[in-house]
C-alpha cells in the first residue's frame, strides 16, 4: 500500500469530501448544465462543512470535478489571501490532497467568489464561480415559480423596465456588479456578484465556467465559446468600469482596482485586486507610482 | 505604508486556536462531559438531533460541546457530518400509536382512553430561579404508576369514528420525496413540506404559528393531542423477507384540530394540522402543527393571504442552517462589489452637483467624463 493509499484509508471522509454518489449526481446537474448553456439546473445540494453563502456551491462542483492531477487556485476578491479563499483552498488541499497555486496560469481549476482574473483563461482550464442568488430576475419577482415562467418563456421585459428606469431616474444604468446577461442569445443569467468589469472576459471564453449556488441548489455553466452578452440599450451601451489611476504597485491600467483608504484625511491609493496578475507584473519589471513607476526594459 | 488587509494563514490558524482555547473556558474548573451534557441539557440535544435531521445523542452532544452551547452552530455540526454518511434504504414509518407514552395530553376532552399523563413537563411549574440548583441536587425518585399504561389511542380517531375530522389521506404507495435528495420544487406536496417543517428552525415556525394565531391567515386551532415517548423504528430488510427492529427513538408528536366550514359539496368536519420532531420538543411539534395547517390553504380552497399560508415564504426561509450562512455572509469581504458601488455613487453625485452649479443651463444627464478630482473608480 503507497502511502497515499495509507492516508486515504486513514480519512473519516470521502475523497474531496462529498461521497461518490452526491459527486456523480452533482456531475450530472453540471452535464445538463453545460448542454443548456444559461439554465439553472436545480440539484440536490448537500450540507458542506461551511456555511452557506461562503462558497458551499463553488465548493460542491470543485469537489465533484476535482482528481488528483488537479492543480487548484482559490480567490475571493481577486485575491488569493484573503480569509475564505485560504479556507477553501485548505480544505481541499486536505480533502483531496491536490496540489494548489496562485498562479492563474498554472491552474487546471479556478474557483472565485466576486472576480475573474484578469489573466486570459484558457482552453482546458475551468473556472467555478460561487453564486449567493443564481436568479437574475429574483429582486424584480421574489417568486421561484415565477421566474422559472418567465425563463421558460425566455419573458425578460422585467428586467429590460429596469434598466430603463434606471436609466430614467439616474441617467444610465445603476449596476455595477450582478450585472446580467444573455448567454447563447437563450438564457438571462446572472454573472454572480462580479463587477461588470468583469462581464466582456465571459464573452465566447475558451475555458469552462460553471456556477454553484450551494444554499439556493443550482447549478448553471457557460461552456467554451459561447455568446456572453450584457444587457444594454442602443443609445445607452454597456460599459465597463474605468479608473481614472494605474495599479499604485504594478502601474496596470486596464484591471479591476482595490481602494485602499491611507489615512484619515483623505489619502487614499489603488492596487489591483488580482493579487496574482500584481505580483507577476512586479516580477516583471513594473513599477506603478508608490514603487518608483518603472517600466521593464525591452 | 501600504499594509494590505489580508487574512493570512497564520491569522486564520491563531483565531482557531484561541477558538478552542476559549471552549474550554478556565482549566482548573472540569471539563463538561458529553455524557453531562446528553443526560443533562436533554432538550438541546433533542433540539440539536431536531433539526440537525440527525438521531445520534452522543454526535448532537459532541456538536453542543464543540458548538459552545451556540445550538444553531451545534445543528449545523450535526447536518454537515449527517450528509456524509451512507444511506442503506428508508425505514418503515414509525407507529406513534404504539408509542411507549411519558407524556401525552389532550385540550379537547376532559378524559379520554389512555389517560391525560402529565409526565416531565415545565408547564405548571413557577418560573422562579431555583437559587438550590447552584449547588449539587439529589432530586427526589419519581412517583410510579404500579397499574402501568393502558394504551392510549389518538384523539384524532375517536374523531374519525364520527366522520367529525376529514380523514388523513390514504397510504399511498409512492415512496415519499425526500428534500434532502432532491431539491425543493414548487408546489410542493404535504410529505415535502413536513420534512422542511420538521427540521425548519423552532424560533421561525414559533414566529409563523404565533402570527396565524394572530390574524395573520387565522387559524381557530385545538390540541388535539400531544403525546411525547419511545416508537421504535423498523427497516424492512428485502434479504430477510421481514422488518427488522433498528432501536428506539423519542419522538414528539402533536395533532392540532382546526375549524373549517363545509363546502358545496362536503358537510363541516374539522382539519388537521400535524407535528413530528425528535426528541422533546412541544413547542416545535405544535409550531409546526400549526404551520402545516396554514400551508394547506390552498389545498383546502382557502385564499392565501398571510405569510404562513405561503409555501415558497414558508418553505424557502425555514432553514437555520441556510439562513445563517448567508445572513452571516456579509461578514466576508464584499471590496470588489462596494468599489464598484463607490464609484457609481461618487459618479451620480458629481453629476449632480455639476447641474446644481449650471443650474439655468440645461438639465442633468451629461456625460460626467471630466471628474478627474473626484477620483471615483467604478462605471
Amino acid at each position: 500500500m503507497s502511502a497515499n493509499a495509507a492516508a486515504e484509508a486513514a480519512r473519516p471522509y470521502n475523497y474531496a469530501y462529498l461521497d461518490e454518489q452526491t459527486k456523480r449526481m452533482i456531475r450530472r446537474a453540471i452535464l445538463k448544465a453545460i448542454a443548456i448553456p444559461g439554465y439553472q439546473v436545480p440539484f440536490a445540494s448537500r450540507e458542506m462543512p461551511m456555511p452557506y453563502g461562503w462558497g458551499t456551491g463553488g465548493v460542491q462542483v470543485t469537489a465533484s470535478i476535482i482528481g488528483p492531477s488537479d492543480v487548484l487556485k482559490v480567490i475571493d476578491q481577486g485575491s488569493d489571501d484573503t480569509t475564505n479563499a485560504v479556507s477553501i483552498r485548505k480544505f481541499f488541499e486536505k480533502t483531496a490532497g491536490v496540489a494548489v497555486t496562485t498562479a492563474t496560469t498554472a491552474a487546471s481549476i479556478i474557483q472565485t467568489r466576486h472576480r475573474i482574473p484578469e489573466t486570459p483563461l484558457g482552453a482546458g482550464q475551468v473556472l467555478v464561480y460561487q453564486v449567493p442568488i443564481p436568479e437574475p430576475l429574483r429582486f424584480l419577482e421574489p417568486r421561484e415559480t415565477e421566474t422559472r415562467k418567465m425563463h421558460a418563456l425566455a419573458e425578460y421585459g422585467l428586467m429590460h423596465v429596469k434598466l430603463y428606469e434606471d436609466i430614467a431616474k439616474h441617467g444610465r444604468i445603476a449596476k455595477t456588479y450582478d450585472y446580467p446577461v444573455m448567454v447563447g442569445g437563450r438564457y438571462l443569467m446572472d454573472p454572480s456578484p462580479t463587477p461588470k468589469f468583469d462581464n466582456p472576459k465571459m464573452h465566447r471564453s475558451p475555458a469552462l465556467q460553471l456556477f454553484g449556488a450551494g444554499r439556493e441548489k443550482r447549478i448553471y455553466a457557460v461552456p467554451p465559446h459561447t455568446d456572453v452578452v450584457s444587457l444594454d440599450f442602443d443609445d445607452h451601451p454597456f460599459e465597463v468600469n474605468k479608473f481614472d489611476k494605474p495599479c499604485a504597485l504594478c502601474g496596470a491600467t486596464d484591471v479591476y482596482l482595490d481602494e485602499v483608504i491611507l489615512d484619515d484625511r483623505g489619502g487614499r491609493m489603488f492596487v489591483c485586486s488580482d493579487t496574482d496578475n500584481c505580483e507577476t507584473r512586479r516580477a516583471d519589471g513594473h513599477r506603478g507610482e508608490l514603487l518608483g513607476n518603472e517600466e521593464p526594459r525591452a | 505604508m501600504y499594509v494590505a488587509v489580508k487574512g493570512g494563514e497564520k491569522a486564520i490558524d491563531n483565531a482557531h486556536r484561541l477558538l478552542g482555547h476559549d471552549r474550554r473556558g478556565d482549566p482548573e474548573i472540569a471539563e463538561i462531559s458529553t455524557e453531562q451534557i446528553a443526560g443533562q441539557l436533554k432538550l438541546a440535544v433533542a433540539r440539536v438531533m431536531a433539526e440537525g435531521s440527525l438521531y445520534d445523542p452522543q454526535v448532537a452532544s459532541l456538536a453542543i460541546k464543540q458548538a459552545r452551547g451556540d445550538l444553531i452552530e451545534a445543528i449545523f455540526l450535526a447536518r454537515a457530518y449527517r450528509t456524509t454518511l451512507p444511506r442503506f434504504g428508508y425505514s418503515l414509518p414509525v407507529e406513534t400509536s404504539r408509542m411507549v407514552v411519558e407524556r401525552r395530553i389532550s385540550a379537547t376532552y376532559k378524559d379520554l382512553p389512555g389517560g391525560q399523563i402529565l409526565g416531565p413537563t415545565f408547564d405548571y411549574t413557577h418560573r422562579l430561579i431555583d437559587f438550590g440548583l447552584a449547588g449539587e441536587t439529589l432530586p427526589e425518585r419519581p412517583a410510579e404508576n404500579p397499574a402501568g399504561l393502558e394504551p392510549a389511542p389518538h384523539v384524532t380517531g375517536l374523531l374519525n369514528d364520527e366522520g367529525l375530522i376529514e380523514r388523513n389521506a390514504a397510504r399511498s404507495d409512492d415512496p415519499p420525496r425526500d428534500l434532502t435528495r432532491e431539491p425543493l420544487a414548487f408546489p410542493a406536496g404535504r410529505d415535502l413540506r413536513l420534512q422542511n417543517l420538521a427540521r425548519g428552525d423552532e424560533g421561525f415556525l414559533l414566529g409563523l404559528a404565533y402570527s396565524s394565531q394572530r390574524g395573520f391567515g387565522g387559524s381557530h386551532p385545538f390540541v388535539g393531542e400531544i403525546r411525547i415517548g419511545e416508537v421504535q423504528v423498523e427497516f424492512f430488510a428485502e434479504e430477510l423477507g421481514f422488518a427488522v427492529t433498528l432501536g428506539r427513538v423519542q419522538l414528539t408528536e402533536c395533532e392540532m384540530v382546526n375549524q373549517f366550514k363545509g363546502s358545496a359539496t362536503e358537510p363541516p368536519q374539522f382539519t388537521r394540522g400535524y407535528g413530528l420532531v425528535f426528541g422533546q420538543s412541544e413547542r416545535k411539534s405544535m409550531s409546526m402543527a400549526l404551520v402545516d395547517r396554514a400551508l394547506r390553504a390552498e389545498d383546502l380552497g382557502q385564499d392565501v393571504t398571510a405569510p404562513a399560508q405561503d409555501q415558497e415564504f414558508v418553505l424557502s426561509h425555514s432553514d437555520n442552517v441556510q439562513a445563517t450562512g448567508f445572513v452571516e455572509h456579509l461578514k466576508l469581504p464584499h471590496y470588489v462589489d462596494f468599489q464598484a458601488e463607490l464609484g457609481l455613487v461618487r459618479r451620480m453625485r458629481a453629476v449632480a452637483a455639476a447641474a446644481r452649479a449650471d443650474e439655468p443651463e440645461e438639465a442633468i444627464p451629461a456625460e460626467a467624463d471630466d471628474m478627474t478630482e473626484d477620483r471615483e473608480a467604478a462605471e
